[in-house]
């Protein structure tokens, strides 16, 4: 009993040095030995009630897996995890546990929480390293036919638990690789893309279809899977895709880039290993990324990567506000980036060959609080400064893209541009037709597109079954 | 896979490729364009759909070899495969029976601008088609143009084939001697769409130019290809590319083509030196 409660804090995982990875692209932290993961999973009281398991969007049974870790059975630990989620190497690093599962673990009231994190990711990776995948049997085909569009994590998701229904599905990727964000987005120092392929690969190999390079509004349209190419159902899991921009002086100047646009030529495009990958990518000498939340932190975590002397990092709001992730920003700080809290950007200079050369910024002072109920920033009038720059990178958030919508014009739409859709089954507007993620709720996590993904898994099992399409309570 | 089902080179730069690609072949129409990448260490490029052939399957892109992308494209073969072949993407082009319309192709423009002229007569209206380029051996298609149009000039900037003039040349003289000329489309260099626009703007002629920004994903994703036209910050991949040319800032499109003017350089010379160690 003594060696179980002894140990309040929990087992950190080794990592890299900040100076030494801010200069590679490797994976930061090293994961957990086995030794430290029992040591970890030891520190689970194993509830009676756990309340971990109401934290997580996709239900995974933490206690039970914890509890093989403890026994050292870690590929079985491993099965567990995956019987609730398909991408348990993904979340394991992705996924903010520290206000979901982890927020409630009992150990966190009087000292830190078990790293479930950790601990899925330890699993995950172990059975990847060791064991074969195995793959679950799969219930008698029913003859149905599902069309998934979007392989990011909502998609992944809603495919799996679906091929696990029995039901044909097909995932539809826009891009030349599945992943979505995983990919294109979440640079490989905190998401190594061979994970990403492991866990797709597992995905085909429950017997999931992947189309890529199918733009749907472009190459086919909703009505046209469903009436022409015989699927029953389809679960629309696009993202926002569309990036938003300030509206300032000067943005549209050389050398300015909206975070997807870098991120997707840093990381989808490997843009770092230019010219033995053919995709260019400016790499600043000083570079100002605007925005306080996880895409910002990458964005300058990926600048300084590409070799950057000087990142700035500009925040309207304070710290306090910040919402990416508390580690992202550790990690970020660690690294060399220079926080600029309460400052904003208000024009860009040309250096008169369509260059970016300088950002013009104010200092902002926190005042009442907004409609998000944070405290709005408010420019505090003279205190005007300037930055040279050579690159900058507005992550200011995403709005919906029209592609696919455009061609819906059956479909309703909410006054903000994204899909109206149930939130407990995903049923929109138009019959046989579901939506989930960011599509639907504008830009949120990893792990909330795939809790989406899982609640529309279960919404179309019951449209199958009962044929039932009511949307009277859908309301904007 | 794609496969490149035939291989044409059209002049000195200019390299056609009919590619197996019957989904897009499908839905493809005057306008549209799609993205490729050669391989897996390929970037992503836009290049206009030339043609379609829905029967066969088969779409057709037309493109110039100018940069380490394009001279490797160039020296794929009939039968060899593309790893990726996006589309159709972008608005296609508005076509209805205007009246009298010229179309304007410059340079390795006069493809994408030869589906839309076809499209046009289809829909009832008189042609009338300018194709120019710098020397002789850059011009091509001159028959198909001739089969859609009801007029072709053609010049050259030196002279050695047909008009010694830039486009604009007959252009003006169209718009000034004609009456009735409704709609101008002009596709080719920035340069070229820049001063159509000029000329026909003292007109008062309505211009639809097709602009060709650096992209990256072409689905509206990531902004590269943004122009600014009336006045607003606008993404050539899906609000366009094709725009009002009296509403776009030719000048800005110009300078952000040039964002990676150094790392396309080093990166064509890399690539031609070690092409010739291969051989």
């Amino acid at each position: 009993m003594k060696e179980e409660t002894k140990q309040k804090k929990r087992t950190s995982m080794r990592e890299q040095q900040p100076r030494e990875r801010a200069r590679n692209f490797k994976e930061v932290p090293y994961g957990y030995t086995p030794d430290e993961a029992v040591q970890e999973a030891s520190r689970c009281l194993n509830c009676k009630n756990p309340a971990c398991r109401k934290g997580c969007p996709v239900e995974v049974d933490i206690p039970s897996f914890i509890q093989l870790v403890k026994e050292g059975k870690f590929i079985e630990a491993a099965w567990k995890a995956k019987e609730k989620n398909v991408l348990p190497a993904v979340c394991g690093r992705v996924c903010p546990q520290e206000i979901q599962c982890e927020s409630l673990c009992i150990l966190g009231k009087k000292g830190e929480p078990v790293a479930i994190g950790n601990l899925e990711r330890f699993v995950a990776d172990y059975e990847a390293d060791h064991g074969e995948m195995k793959t679950p049997d799969i219930p008698k085909r029913t003859g149905r036919k599902v069309a998934i569009i979007g392989s990011g994590p909502g998609g992944l998701t809603c495919a799996a638990d679906l091929i696990k229904s029995g039901h044909d599905v097909t995932l539809f990727e826009a891009l030349h690789k599945p992943g979505g964000v995983l990919v294109y987005g979440i640079p490989e120092f905190r998401l190594p893309k061979s994970i990403v392929e492991r866990e797709v690969e597992y995905i085909k190999k429950l017997g999931v279809k992947l189309v890529t390079n199918a733009v749907i509004g472009k190459l086919y349209s909703i009505d046209e899977l469903m009436n022409e190419h015989g699927y029953d159902a389809c679960f629309i899991a696009t993202g926002a895709g569309l990036p938003v921009f300030m509206g300032i002086p000067g943005e549209n100047l050389n050398g300015i880039y909206s975070a997807n646009e870098f991120l997707t030529r840093a990381n989808l495009m490997k843009a770092y290993l230019f010219p033995d990958y053919d995709t260019p990518i400016r790499k600043g000498r000083h570079v100002a990324v605007i925005g306080g939340g996880n895409v910002a932190m990458d964005s300058a975590r990926v600048a300084l990567r590409l070799g950057a002397e000087k990142v700035y990092l500009i925040y309207r709001r304070s710290e306090a506000e910040m919402p990416a992730r508390k580690a992202e920003v550790h990690h970020a700080q660690e690294e060399g980036i220079e926080f600029l809290l309460l400052t904003n950007p208000l024009r860009y200079i040309d250096d008169g060959k369509g260059n970016v050369s300088a950002v013009e910024c104010i200092r902002m002072e926190l005042s009442e609080p907004d409609d998000s109920g944070r405290r709005r920033p408010v420019p505090i009038n003279g205190s005007e400064f300037r930055l040279e720059i050579d690159v900058a990178i507005p992550a200011i958030g995403t709005r919906s893209n029209p592609v696919l919508l455009e061609t819906m014009t059956d479909l309703t739409i909410t006054k903000r541009g994204y899909i109206l859709a149930d939130e407990e089954t995903g049923m929109t507007s138009k019959r046989g037709v579901f939506a989930g993620g960011d599509i639907v709720t504008g830009s949120a996590t990893v792990i909330l597109a795939m809790g989406a993904g899982r609640k529309a898994a279960h919404g179309i099992n019951e449209y199958f079954k009962w044929k039932y399409w009511d949307t009277g309570t859908l309301s904007d | 896979m794609y496969k490149i089902l035939n291989k044409e080179e059209l002049s000195d730069a200019v390299v056609l490729f009919e590619i197996d690609a019957p989904e897009i072949a499908k839905k493809a129409r005057a306008g549209n364009f799609i993205i490729l990448k050669i391989n897996e260490q390929g970037e992503r490029i836009p290049l206009t759909i030339a043609d379609f052939n829905r029967e066969a399957g088969t779409i057709t892109t037309v493109f110039q070899k100018i940069g380490k992308t394009t001279f490797q494209l160039g020296m794929l073969r009939q039968g060899d495969f593309l790893a990726d072949v996006i589309g159709p993407l972008g608005k296609h082009s508005h076509i209805e029976n205007f009246g009298t319309v010229i179309c304007v192709g410059g340079g390795v423009g006069i493809a994408p601008v030869y589906p839309i002229a076809r499209a046009l007569k289809e829909a009832g209206n008189t042609v009338i088609s300018i194709i120019g380029a710098r020397t002789k051996n850059l011009i091509f298609w001159e028959e198909h143009m001739q089969n859609v149009s009801d007029e072709l000039i053609i010049t050259t900037d030196d002279g050695s084939y047909g008009r010694k003039a830039v486009v604009t040349v007959p252009l003006d003289e169209l718009l000034r001697e004609r009456e009735g000329i409704k709609l101008v489309i002009a596709i080719g260099p920035a340069i070229m769409m820049k001063f159509v626009c000029i000329t026909t703007e003292k007109y008062s002629i309505k211009t639809v130019v097709s602009l060709n920004s650096i992209m990256v994903d072409g689905t509206g994703m990531c902004g590269a290809c943004r122009i600014e036209a009336g006045g607003r910050t606008q993404f050539a991949c899906v609000d366009g590319p094709e725009f009002d040319g009296h509403e776009v800032d030719f000048d800005l499109l110009m300078a952000r083509q040039r964002m990676y003017l150094d790392e396309e350089k080093n990166a064509l010379e890399q690539y031609i030196k070690s092409a010739e160690t291969l051989q």
